[in-house]
């Protein structure tokens, strides 16, 4: 129960944050990407503001050694750059450019009821949902 | 459509993004990247309760910020182009194993050289697409 109640206060500072930062706006990120258009900068102050807080958060836990009631914290991350994580991160920038929506805003918009972040989101589990049957079936 | 450069706004919400993160991490011990809970809310067999809270409470509460403010949906924008973005989305970030909040947030703060390659790629490519879309083809919408 406890665990839950931790998700719903980290996913509703996620959701404010998402949407008073203007980033549930797929117009206010595709014109931090237009650099040489319309270029709006606010989504890398959104990006600053949110290193400021979580590098010395996981810095300070990280000395810790462990979460505030003593549990384990993640395995340091691992280091390897390979080709799936390069051919991964390239074909999201593509979808991210085309519409404007990562996963994070696009969840928090289907706020907006019956809107096009319905149609974006449904085709994001079917894309992320195609890749696990793939991974499934690879010997 | 233009929009604004909105700093205070930028700022107080980014924050409040990494006190997200932080907090997870804090009280569960765990990573507060979207695309991973989304997957494993979907996928796993355990721990599925604090993701989906995770997953409901963030579109809660953008609804509140939503409702306060009167902002709208875009519309018009082509459906075929939002379902095209979608599937990239979902497969990149699966097969990347991490998207903005993952790798951009929470990578970047465990200071890990996967996630900087991810974030400089997905960035670097969100750019061009960008840049081909409006200015080599003239705009989707």
């Amino acid at each position: 129960m406890n665990r839950i109640v931790q998700g719903a206060i980290a996913g509703t500072l996620f959701g404010f944050g998402l949407a008073i930062s203007g980033m549930t706006n797929p117009d206010k990120v595709l014109n931090f990407l237009d650099v040489a258009g319309t270029w709006d900068p606010s989504l890398a102050l959104v990006m600053g503001a949110a290193l400021a807080v979580s590098v010395p958060g996981f810095a300070l836990l990280r000395r810790r050694g462990c979460t505030l009631d003593g549990g384990a914290l993640p395995s340091p991350p691992s280091s390897a750059v390979d080709r799936r994580l390069l051919l991964g991160s390239a074909l999201f920038g593509v979808g991210w450019g085309l519409a404007g929506y990562c996963p994070g805003p696009a969840i928090a918009s289907l706020a907006h009821g019956l809107s096009e972040a319905v149609v974006l989101v449904a085709a994001m589990l079917a894309g992320s949902q195609l890749v696990r049957f793939i991974d499934k079936d690879r010997p | 459509m233009p929009t604004a450069f909105t700093p205070l706004s930028a700022l107080i919400g980014g924050a409040l993004i990494g006190l997200g993160a932080a907090w997870l991490l804090a009280t569960i011990g765990r990573i507060a990247g979207v695309s991973g809970i989304v997957n494993r809310a979907i996928d796993a067999r355990e721990e599925r309760g604090w993701r989906w809270a995770f997953l409901l409470a963030m579109i809660a509460a953008a609804g509140l910020w939503f409702a306060f403010t009167g902002a709208q949906a875009r519309t018009g924008f082509p459906w075929i182009a939002l379902v095209a973005a979608g599937l990239l989305v979902g497969a990149g970030t699966r097969v990347g194993n991490g998207c903005t909040s993952g790798h951009g947030i929470c990578g970047l703060a465990r200071l890990s050289r996967r996630s900087l390659w991810a974030v400089l790629v997905f960035v670097g490519v969100a750019m061009l697409t960008v840049y081909t879309v409006r200015h080599v083809f003239g705009g989707l919408a």
